[in-house]
């Protein structure tokens, strides 16, 4: 199994503060690697370190194979690595339709592409993946009008849309009611198999991320505290005093 | 659609006769359809890209100079014709004429291209006010330095031959040479905002780090399109140069706060980020210049003053943003029709 | 290009230039950095970018002299144009600034510079387009054998522009007013949270900031010149300095304050005066280059 993103010994810190110290791991292609962590642990800063929203300290992240701590936000982007946002970022003022065909992978595009309409089979792909996600009854609705958790199902969309070889999903369930969460389970494991989507996702809900993920990495305190298949991180004592020690 | 074909051609066919059914007005159609060119390629950048540029107004003066310095330099030596003291009197053949204002106005365009390239390329790392009192500071600059520039006449500015036949025929020449490129400048901001870089250009407007965040090429397309802008109001300015015969640098070719502001106001007064909001706008603004200039004798200045606050204070969507609120439907704007079939 | 460099050779052929250049410049930018200190807080505080503070800087010159034109004695006009500019300020507040506040910010950039243009023009009609100044009936000081000359009105014009930014700076630390300035900068939210009426704090702040400016242009226009369209520069250099400076930082701008007088006389020196205006933007240019060069180091962009 090839590795596609390594993460070998990354610290960050602002000011005094060090989000992460020291951290190494990797995410094997075509898998579901989870990292989870208390509030605070640094899941976030390690999530923006990788597409380059800020420089590291020290350390080095590669993506297959070539090295991209130095590269800015859209290098890294364009290389085929993409991240939602926590706080969801789509376009509010924009219906769902349009907010997909924005998503088109422009990397992909020659500049003489990119100054032609969208095609038929654009139009397509935004209906289809929206109606993958659940939302294709509400496309011509405006993104904003939407409630938090369908933006999130949008912002998976448009995601996918963009055709990454890798996907960072920050927090993909939170604020998602709790009977749809076992249909984004779902869907997150068909976007895996069936597009090939290497995904690496920060979660908070035990549940979702011991049924999804084929590895799991725990943070805490800004370093690494385990690492292994999903029956061996909840048995692992360490991992369950961090959670309890939260309380 | 029938409907639609009907209101174009009406339309065109008035561009086509105006000069002739509004004779005494000649001289101010061209100068409106210099403020619609100036007003729609504004808004390429400004309200389709979000970067509210108060710079634009660089490339009307550097599309004059551009314009004006390739005419003379086709028959003339630059130095000597721009130079205040000599005697000499240059006089243009017809043929040096059409061709110098033909190459002038189209170098002019390419010129200011270029230029929107080179400068975009630093001022579009500035975001927000910083990009709007960065472009303004460029635009202040370019006067500043032209106007020292001996070589292209210093603050005396450059005077350029009439046109070689009957009076009224070159003012109507003029009013084509700018409808003209009126027409193309909405054409193709029409085309280019149906297209996918329009979309992409909506997306740096709404959320520029999203749109990075998606691989978008955001610095590519923002420079695009500044240079494309760029473009026409350097042939705008070129064509400007021709018509008004004399000009200089701080008052008629760099004028920052004359046209460099009106053509923000224009936008805002139509609609910002609308196709036809700055039309619309640049049609209501120069009505209203033009009236309050011939009626408030002095006082003009205060009145556009006042124009411009009152309409970024409380008229903030302009005439186009009122229109879509009030007749969505006229605009095409579906809401609920995919549920509308959903239920039938 | 031959008179510039030889301009420029000057400078280092007689190293006592270089100090005349200094303190002349020193002088004009503790009056530029009272202006800038009035942005930083309107910015700070309400985050209105305020195109119309030079204009407000040329009112205040234009109140003093016309005062000084009816027999009061010049001194009496920094006083003056300030309680006049603050009523101005206020004014505008209530008219204007509290509509644009909330809104992006090209909107107040744009309305701002409507009222810029206001000002400028109504100053015009009512003085005329002439450049005007007072002169101060005061002694000379020379020191260096003559060839360094200190004016005792633009000493005096310092040591005012100092007393009025000391007054100021106690006022925000001291005053519950300040506190309350302070509290609504951080965050306007919470202040109105703990019951801040934050729309008084904005009438206040924006009407202290035009009060400052107008009391710096009295100054103005005792130890230099104003002209009703010289606003535009005075902004410039306003924006220049919180630029150069930052937001929330006084003793930044007092000395960016000081060091853009100083280098603008540089460039009056090597360039001529005529290119004025041309240095003042072109500095603009070089602030913003170097701070987006900085920003870029952090992969963040300059807004």
């Amino acid at each position: 199994m090839s590795e596609i993103i390594q993460i070998q010994g990354v610290s960050k810190t602002f000011g005094g503060v060090v989000a992460n110290n020291n951290v190494t791991l990797s995410v094997n292609k075509g898998d579901i690697t989870g990292l989870i962590g208390p509030n605070g642990s640094g899941k976030t800063t390690l999530f923006n370190s990788i597409v380059g929203y800020h420089p590291i300290d020290s350390g080095s992240i590669q993506f297959e194979g070539r090295e991209i701590s130095r590269k800015s936000v859209q290098d890294i982007a364009r290389m085929g690595l993409i991240r939602t946002f926590q706080q969801t970022r789509i376009y509010g003022k924009m219906n769902c339709v349009k907010n997909m065909l924005i998503s088109l992978p422009h990397r992909k595009m020659s500049l003489l592409e990119s100054f032609k309409q969208n095609s038929e089979q654009d139009f397509e792909k935004a209906d289809r993946l929206l109606e993958f996600v659940g939302l294709y009854e509400k496309r011509y609705l405006n993104a904003g009008s939407l409630s938090f958790g369908q933006q999130k199902l949008l912002e998976f969309a448009m995601a996918l849309m963009n055709e990454p070889t890798a996907l960072l999903l920050d927090e993909p369930t939170a604020g998602i009611n709790p009977t749809l969460i076992n249909g984004l389970i779902d869907r997150l494991k068909r976007a895996n198999s069936e597009f090939g989507i290497t995904l690496f996702v920060i979660e908070h809900n035990m549940r979702v991320i011991m049924n999804l993920a084929d590895r799991i990495y725990c943070l805490a305190h800004g370093e690494l505290l385990a690492e292994g298949r999903p029956e061996e991180i909840q048995n692992n004592q360490k991992v369950i005093d961090a959670y309890l020690g939260e309380h | 659609m029938s409907k639609r074909f009907v209101f174009y051609g009406v339309l065109i066919a008035f561009i086509l006769i105006a000069p002739f059914i509004l004779p005494d007005f000649k001289t101010q159609l061209a100068t409106l359809w210099l403020m619609i060119i100036v007003a729609i390629t504004w808004d390429m950048t400004g309200g389709q890209m979000g970067y509210n540029s108060l710079g634009n107004i660089f490339f009307y003066g550097t599309g004059m100079y551009v314009a004006a310095i390739i005419a003379i330099a086709i028959a003339f030596d630059v130095g000597e014709y721009t130079n205040a003291f000599s005697d000499t009197i240059y006089k243009f053949t017809d043929t040096q004429y059409f061709l110098g204002a033909a190459l002038g106005v189209l170098g002019a365009g390419v010129f200011c291209a270029l230029c929107a390239l080179i400068i975009g390329y630093i001022t579009f790392g500035l975001r927000g006010p910083y990009f709007a009192i960065g472009t303004l500071g460029v635009a202040i600059a370019g006067g500043e330095l032209v106007s020292n520039w001996d070589w292209v006449g210093g603050g005396q500015g450059i005077s350029l031959p009439v046109y070689p036949y009957d009076l009224e025929g070159g003012k109507v020449f003029f009013y084509f040479l700018f409808a003209g490129t009126g027409v193309a400048a909405f054409v193709f901001a029409k085309w280019l905002y149906s297209t996918r870089f329009g979309a992409a250009l909506n997306a740096i407007r709404d959320d520029e780090e999203k749109a990075e965040a998606m691989g978008l090429h955001t610095m590519r397309y923002k420079l695009i399109a500044w240079s494309l802008s760029a473009f026409f109001v350097g042939i705008a300015g070129g064509i400007s140069a021709f018509q008004l015969i004399h000009f200089e640098p701080l008052e008629t070719a760099y004028q920052t706060i004359n046209l460099g502001i009106f053509m923000v106001v224009c936008v805002l007064l139509g609609g910002k980020g609308t196709l036809w909001g700055p039309v619309v706008g640049a049609i209501v603004f120069h009505l209203f210049k033009e009236v309050t200039w011939n009626y408030f004798l002095g006082w003009q200045w205060v009145a556009l003053g006042t124009l411009i606050v009152v309409t970024v204070v409380y008229f903030r969507d302009g005439i186009m943003g009122w229109l879509v609120r009030v007749r969505p439907e006229w605009f095409g704007i579906r809401v609920e029709s995919r549920e509308r079939e959903a239920t039938s | 290009m031959d008179q510039f460099l030889a301009n420029i050779s000057l400078l280092f052929e007689f190293p006592i230039v270089n100090l005349k250049i200094v303190i002349d410049g020193v002088m004009i930018g503790a009056l530029f950095a009272l202006s800038a200190y009035g942005l930083a807080l309107v910015w700070g505080v309400m985050n209105v970018k305020n195109l119309a503070q030079g204009d407000f800087v040329i009112a205040g010159g234009y109140v003093a002299w016309w005062l000084a034109n009816q027999g009061v004695h010049p001194l009496l006009g920094v006083p003056a144009a300030f309680v006049v500019l603050w009523i101005l300020g206020w004014v505008i507040y209530k008219l204007v600034i509290t509509r644009v506040i909330e809104r992006d910010l090209f909107t107040s950039l744009l309305a701002t510079f409507g009222i810029a243009i206001i000002i400028a023009q109504v100053l015009n009609l009512l003085f005329g387009s002439d450049t005007q100044s007072i002169a101060l009936k005061y002694d000379t000081l020379y020191f260096m054998d003559g060839f360094i000359d200190v004016p005792i009105a633009k000493l005096l014009g310092v040591l005012m522009a100092a007393a009025l930014a000391t007054g100021v700076i106690l006022f925000m630390k001291w005053s519950r007013m300040g506190q309350a300035i302070r509290a609504t900068a951080q965050d306007a939210r919470a202040a109105r949270v703990l019951g801040i009426n934050t729309e008084k704090v904005y009438a206040f702040t924006f009407s202290l900031n035009s009060a400052i400016c107008g009391a710096a242009g009295a100054i103005v226009v005792m130890v230099w010149v104003i002209q009703p369209f010289y606003g535009i520069t005075h902004s410039i250099r306003a924006f220049v300095i919180v630029t150069a400076a930052g937001l929330g930082n006084l003793p930044g701008v007092i000395a960016a304050g000081l060091g853009i007088g100083a280098l603008e006389q540089y460039g009056a020196h090597i360039f001529g005066i005529g290119y004025q205006q041309a240095v003042a933007v072109l500095l603009l240019l070089i602030v913003l280059l170097i701070r987006l060069v900085q920003q870029k180091r952090v992969r963040k962009s300059l807004q």
